[in-house]
Order: C-alpha cells, then structure tokens, then sequence
C-alpha cells in the first residue's frame, strides 16, 4: 500500500547551503493494510527523516514514495490536502503538539474548517464522540479543556483520534509513546493493535526494541541512514544476523534477564564514514528475513 | 501532576488573567493614563477652538494669562491652541509610522523565519542594509527633494526606517515556533503558510507584538520631533517639534519665553516616557516571573 | 558511610498552595549500595534526589532530616549545604549533559569549577585523566567544546566531574533517559564501576526505566505520590512485589520476546492524585483492585521479609 523505494535524503546545511548532510541512503520499505511496520534506529539513524517523508513535511531528495501506486509528491498544495485524507501523523512530544494558548480540541476544529466545511454541528459534534469513543477517550472529560489540564496519554489519544476523522490509510507514529508514563504507554499501544486490526497500516518509528516487538509483526532496523536488517519480528529479534542488531537486543535492559548474567562485548562495528556512497545491500538470510551482512 | 507542569503551565490559555495583571500593574496604569490624557486633549480640544493654529491672535511673546493659556508666541499665535494641534500631529505620526514600521517588519520577519533558505538570506540582507543606513543623512537628501512635507509623507519615511529591529526579532522568534509541533500539525491539516503564521504563530508571540507596538509608537513620534526640531518637520502643519524649532529658531530661550518651548517638549517626554513604562509595566505582566508574588 | 532519612516533608511554593512533593519519607542507605529510585513522573522520585543535596530554589524543606555519616545534613539551608557538596553529597542532575556552557573546553570548565571550591587542577589533573580514561575516554577530551563530544560521551564527563572529588553519597538523577540504548548500557555500567572502585561509596540512581535500574541496583524503592511505597531487594521486588501498584507496574512492562497476541498488557487506570491536596490515607487507593475500607486510613509500613518493606494494609496477604 504505502511503498518506499530508494528513497534517498540529504539536507544543505551550512552557510549559503554550502555543505550537504545525508540523512537516508537508499531505503526501501513498504507498510500493508492492517500491518504495524517498526522503524527502529538510534538518533541519527535516520528513522524520523522517514517519517517526516512519507508525511510529506520534507521533500525526497531521490527515489520515489507511492501510496497504492500513486506517487505521493504533490504538484500543488490542493493535491497535498488531498493526500493528508489518507496520511496522517502523531508526533512524540504531546504538549508540543498543541497550540499551548489554544483549548486542546481546536486540533479537531481545525480539521473540520480544511476537510469537512459543510458539516452541520449536531452531526460533527457525534461524529467526534464516535471517534473519541474509538480511542476510548470519555467526550466529557477531554472536550472543552486546556493541554495542559489534560495527561500526556489523553493527549497523544486525541491525536490519533484527530487522524482518524480523516479515515485514513496509513498513520506515521513517530516515538508517540516514549514521552508517557509507563502505565499509560499501554493504552495507547493497545489502541494502536485494535486499529490495525480495522485495517489501518502503522509506520511505527521508535527506539524502543520491546515496544517493536509487541506491537509489530516486521521490523526495520536502520544505522546511519541506510537499513541494515529487516523481516517478521520474530525471525529478527529471535535470530538477529546484523552485529548491529545484535547489539542492540544485548543492550536492552529486561526484566527478566540481568546484563551481568551474560556478560557480552558489543560486536566492533563499521564507523559512520562516507554517507553519500551506496550502503551495503540486503541480502535475504531467511524466509522473509533480510540483513545487510558480508 | 507533577510539580514542575504545575508551575510551568499556570499562566497558559487564559487571556483575562493578562488583562486582570495589567490593569492593576501601576506602571501599566499610570503609563496609559498619562499617553490616554494627552490623547484626549489632542483630539477633543481642537473642537473647542480656533482651527488656525497659524494666525495671528493677539499682542506678541505674552507670558501665559487669563486669555491666553500658554501665551503667545513671537509671532502672536496662541500657543495653546499651537499645542493641542500639535498633540494631534504627533500622535498621528506615531500611529501612522510606527504602524507602517509594524506591518513592514512583520511581514519581512514572519516571512524570513517561516521560509528560511533562500528568502530568509535575501530578507535578512536587506533588513541589516536598511539597519546600517545612516538614516538622518537619507532623510535630509529625501526632505531636501520634497518641497511640501506633510505629516503623511513625514510617517511613510519614519516607517520606512524604523522597521529592521522588529523584523529581526520576530525573525528570530520565528524560527523557533516554526519548528514546534504544532505547526507540523497545522500543515497536515492542509492549512498553508500564511494561514499558519497568523493563527498559530502570531497568537504565541502575542505579549511580544504589544510591547513592539508600543515601543514603535513612541519611537516614531520621537523621531518625528527629532526631524521636526532639525528642520524637516512638516510644512504645512504644526506639531510638538515644530514649535521646538520655531520657539529655537526664534531665540525664545534668550526671551525667555518659556512657555513656548517648554510645554511640547515636556509633552513629547511625557508621552513617549509614559509609553516605555507601560511597556515595562507589560513585561511583568507577561512574564510572572518578574511579577513579585 | 550511611544515610539516614527520617519523615522528610518537601514542598513546592506555588501561587495556588503548596504542593507536597515529598510527604514523609523514611530510609536508609549502607555503605557500598545502590539504590534505585523507580517511579513515575510526579510521585517526587526527583525531588526527592535534589532535596538531599538542595539542589532546587524553589524547595521547602518542611520537616525530617537526613543523617549522613552520622552528621546531621542542613538539607533546610543553601548556605550551610554548599560545604557538603561534591564532597559529601554529589548529584548528576538530569540534563547536565546539556547543561555545559558551550563557550568552554571540557578542561578549562574543569579548571574553573576547582577553583571555585579551592582545589587546584593542577593537582588533581592525573586523577581525572585516569578517571576519563576508565570510562573510555581519552585525555584530548580536556581540549573539547562540549559540542564536539557526543551524548554519550558528554554524560561520561559529567559523570566524571561529578565524582571526583570522591563523594560518600551520589545522586543520580536520570542520567541515562536522554541516551541511546547502546549508551544506557555503557552509562549504567560506569555508575556500577565507579562504585566498585570506590569512587563513591553509595550511589541513590533515580530513573523512570525499571527494567534499567533492576540490572544495577542491589535495592529499589518504589515510589508514589510523594511517598515510598515499597523497598526491597531488586531480584525480590521484581520477582515477587507485594504493593498493588508495584505489581501493576511490573506488569505494564513490554519485555522482547512478548507479544501483544499473547497476553495483553494492561495500563493502571486513573491518574495519580494531584499533590496540591492529597488524599488522605493511601494515595493509590483510587487506583488499586484491591482497595477496601481500611484503605482511608495512611496504611504502615509492613516489613515483610528482612529488608523487604510495603506500604499497604494488604501486604501480608
């Protein structure tokens, strides 16, 4: 449905756009109906970039993104607004992404004013609290408050609540969980599997291994820009090839087990050198298991 | 909730408070008084009396009296009458030319720190030449080809240089905002570029706009005295620093006729001193931390 | 060295009332320990750090002590703290890898922060390089920016420059939540060092991330709402917690190698309790399956086993 094919970006950055920052190297991924994808990297891995991509909040510098075949870069703002019916996104810091002065459901407002003007106000006012519902957010307790009067978890709901007015395709995650408590984290997790289960496809951009792995059933793991290995979540976090990722399953703390349990140096790895040269390609170590080895 | 969201967020979303600060903040008060006070008499006092403030109404340099308030001048003109419509001229100006200052340096400052790149350099080019240019020098040259002032022309020129610094610092503030989260949001809600500006980033910077507001409004009728005293006020009306000039110009300090020249320039101090006080008195409204508790 | 705290009470001044951050806390530290600090935001695990070192302006010290050493602690006056800081009681506070003045070489603010409390770089310059060596770095970090280092590395210094001066009491306030994974390793693992190598005798690690404070803490404290609710071991807390909310905690956990397929995690419903006006009695009691009439009354602290202590009625259940 949502495919990324080669998709390249670099930044001009410097005085005057003198110097050049490449950011991704030749990623190519796709997220299916009813699918959770996990991007999963460390900063500057590049997986955020991704995101801001396939949101069309920065252009592709080469390669091509398509939704259902279509190339996505709008020629114009109408076909952009047109591609927001079917993209949405919700960020990580949840009290940055509202307007601090404003009450919290003006995001809602503000979506009713671009996609649905003729809208009467009984019907958008059970509109809303269907979709409220859906996230399992109580109409009263959130409508007609401030951000700040309301949690973290409330907030990052709501937000996807807001995307879901629009019945889209595809949501970009980006870390939405990683700024909340650990009791609310949950919720939301859940709420995101019951969403896939009606069919939405979930770009799920995180730091998190064990998040990935609850919530997902392929995984991407990318260093540097470029992907290293990717696959069913089970094959790659159970047998994972890339010493990067194998080094990152070792240095997850878990509960279960203890670090000086099984004491392992972490595997020497390639430095970031050369961005701008092509990564090493992915090879397919297993059935729908690829790696970026030898 | 923890502690630090407690205090971080308790002067977040509500307006009246602002304003429930600002009217007893005394510096607000007394300030807006005073500049209110003055205002008043420059509007309202020309209904009351001659429309002239040019002729000749009576016996030459009369200290102030019964008839007349402020005395004359050495020419014979009521210097009271010169004053209100003098006060009129000069908030006109200050309204006029800090307002065009206002519009020129939000556009270029919300402009260049929303696009960034290219535009951005261009804008910010252009804002450090006009900031570096020698303005009086430019002003003579203009004033010298314009052999009719008017009060008008005297605002579009104090706009035309006074704008850089808010330019500068919306820019700044700009750049900022511009990549919180919610302005990601507003743009996936198809909303476009200006739209953005004014109702998700203009609101923000609110309490900031005010105060340059002000500080534009008291710096362009200062200015426009400046002019006026150096001799390239407007020629076809009076204002507080035209009759600084004249009352200079007509040795009324060696005459001692105070009254000519001591009342508009106690004024013009008045107004704009008023003005940046209140401006302070707003920066602690704004900001509670400097609020004593 | 040994830390005593006794019913510390800290409060917040705010325009609405005081907010009663910490509310009676009691414990006690031995030499060599590490205790983790475990809890959610808003239940004082921070201020509960920086009240041991008055670290934070806008502080109340309303009542307890805190007796280090068998020295009472002036944690109450900034003045009288300053002679112990660094020395007796240090913090890494959270953001310090942000907080290094950018105009500055790593050595040169080494230099400047000596001198301030009368040491000489000179003398000491061998200890450090040794030190930043221990942890990985080299000498030539001394000539640095701090915005040539990366994060990683900017947390080592800092954790450094904090122990330096040998302290008997380290606070370590959530030094590894803005790292990468690979880096948290590497810093949970250098605090672990710097305790077995006696540059610290006891270290109170306070964090969010309970599944990293359990892979270095010997003890954990739970916290909630301003109190401590459970104390333990950190194999006993995990493997079997008695407070409810401990237990709801653990179990909203996602550990790799669980899936959402098979067994759904459950998040705790409700929000902790605002610390403008507590309830009284237990404060979990909105939230906990198994709160009943008893529950209105503060609940005492049970020790269930030798150095394994819960806050709750239900605790020998």
């Amino acid at each position: 449905m949502l495919e990324l094919k080669n998709v390249w970006k670099s930044y001009r950055v410097g005085a005057l756009g003198s110097k050049r920052l490449v950011a991704v190297r030749d990623v190519s991924i796709d997220v299916a109906p009813g699918e959770v994808l996990s991007v999963v990297g460390e900063s500057g891995s590049g997986k955020t970039t991704i995101g801001k991509m396939v949101l069309q909040l920065t252009s592709v510098t080469r390669g091509s993104i398509t939704l259902d075949g279509v190339d996505v870069t709008a020629k114009g703002h109408a076909q952009r607004k047109e591609y927001y019916r079917n993209v949405q996104g919700v960020f990580q810091d949840p009290f940055s992404s509202y307007n601090p002065i404003f009450k919290a459901d003006r995001v809602f407002e503000t979506v009713r004013e671009s996609y649905f003007p003729q809208v009467g106000r009984q019907e958008w006012r059970e509109k809303l609290e269907r979709v409220l519902q859906s996230v399992r957010l109580d109409p009263g307790s959130v409508l007609g408050k401030y951000p700040h009067q309301l949690s973290g978890g409330q907030l990052q709901r709501m937000l996807i609540a807001r995307a879901l007015l629009l019945d889209i395709k595809v949501l970009v995650a980006d870390e939405i969980i990683s700024m909340l408590d650990a009791s609310t984290r949950i919720d939301v997790l859940n709420l995101l599997a019951e969403l896939r289960e009606q069919g939405l496809g979930v770009l799920f951009v995180t730091h998190d291994l064990s998040l990935a792995n609850y919530i997902s059933e392929r995984v991407v793991i990318m260093r540097h820009g470029a992907v290293v290995e990717m696959g069913e979540t089970g094959k790659v976090f159970s047998d994972p090839r890339h010493p990067y990722s194998r080094n990152l399953l070792a240095s997850v703390p878990q509960l279960h087990r203890k670090w000086s349990d099984d004491p392992v140096e972490p595997e020497p790895l390639e430095p970031d050198g050369d961005r701008e040269i092509d990564p090493p390609p992915l090879t397919k170590v297993g059935d729908g298991h690829w790696a970026a080895t030898g | 909730m923890s502690a630090e969201v407690v205090m971080a967020t308790e002067p977040l979303g509500r307006r009246n408070e602002h304003l429930y600060f600002a009217l007893r903040n005394p510096k607000v008060a007394v300030g807006m008084s005073i500049v209110l006070l003055f205002l008043l008499v420059g509007l309202i006092g020309p209904f009351f009396m001659s429309d002239n403030p040019m002729e000749y109404v009576g016996p030459k340099s009369q200290a102030p009296n019964g008839e007349y308030w402020l005395g004359t001048t050495y020419f014979g003109q009521d210097v009271w009458v010169q004053f209100v419509h003098g006060l009129r001229s000069s908030y006109l100006v200050g309204a006029l030319g800090g307002g065009i200052a206002f519009v020129i340096g939000l556009t270029v400052g919300f402009t260049a720190g929303y696009r960034g790149g290219l535009v951005d350099e261009l804008l910010n080019m252009i804002t450090n030449v006009v900031l570096v240019l020698p303005a009086l020098a430019v002003l003579i040259v203009i004033s010298s080809y314009l052999e009719v002032r008017g009060v008008v022309t005297q605002a579009i020129i104090i706009g035309a240089f006074s704008w850089p610094w808010v330019a500068r610092a919306v820019r700044a503030q700009t750049f900022t905002l511009r990549n919180r989260d919610y302005v990601d949001l507003a743009r996936l809600t198809g909303k476009r570029a200006p739209q953005i500006i004014v109702r998700e980033i203009m609101p923000n910077m609110a309490s900031y706009l005010l105060m340059s507001m002000i500080l534009l409004f008291g710096g362009a009728i200062l200015f426009a005295a400046m002019l006026d005293f150096i001799g390239l006020g407007p020629t076809n009306a009076v204002s507080l620093g035209t009759m600084m000039q004249q009352s200079m110009a007509w040795s009324s300090l060696h005459l001692g006729a105070w009254w000519w020249f001591v009342p508009p320039g106690l004024a013009i101090t008045a107004i704009v001193g008023a003005l940046y006080i209140t401006n302070v008195g707003l920066d602690e409204v704004f900001n509670p931390k400097l609020r004593e508790m | 060295m040994t830390l005593e705290v006794e019913d510390l009470r800290v409060h917040y001044r705010t325009v609405k009332g005081d907010v009663r951050a910490l509310d009676g806390v009691s414990f006690s530290l031995a030499d060599g320990e590490i205790v983790g600090l475990a809890g959610e935001s808003g239940c004082g695990k921070t201020t509960l750090g920086k009240s041991l070192i008055r670290l934070d302006g806008r502080m109340r010290h309303v009542g307890g002590t805190a007796v280090l050493d068998g020295d009472e602690l002036p944690i109450g006056d900034d003045r009288a703290m300053n002679a112990h800081r660094w020395k007796g009681v240090s913090i890494i506070p959270q953001y310090s890898m942000s907080a290094m003045n950018p105009t500055r070489k790593i050595g040169k603010m080494t230099a400047e922060l000596l001198k301030s409390r009368g040491k000489s770089y000179r003398a000491l310059k061998d200890e450090l390089v040794r030190r930043l060596e221990l942890v990985g770095l080299s000498e030539k970090v001394l000539d640095n920016y701090p915005i040539e280092l990366s994060g990683g590395m900017k947390q080592r210094v800092v954790m450094v420059l904090s122990t330096l001066l040998d302290p008997s009491l380290l606070i370590a306030d959530e030094v590894t939540s803005a790292l990468d994974v690979t880096n948290q390793k590497a810093v949970a693992e250098t605090l672990v060092k710097f305790r077995d190598m006696g540059f610290v005798k006891s270290m109170i690690v306070v964090t969010h991330d309970l599944s990293l404070v359990y892979q270095i803490a010997d003890t954990i404290m739970v916290m909630y709402a301003g109190r401590i609710v459970e104390k333990a071991p950190a194999e006993t807390i995990i493997k079997s917690p008695k407070h409810p909310y401990t237990k709801a905690l653990i179990g909203a956990l996602p550990e790799v190698g669980l899936e959402y397929g098979d067994e759904r995690l459950k998040s705790i419903p409700g929000k902790p309790p605002h610390l403008l006006n507590p309830p009284t009695g237990c404060r979990f009691r909105d939230r906990c399956p198994l709160a009943s009439e008893e529950c209105a009354e503060e609940p005492p602290v049970v020790a269930v086993q030798d150095g394994h202590e819960v806050a709750c009625w239900k605790a020998e259940v």
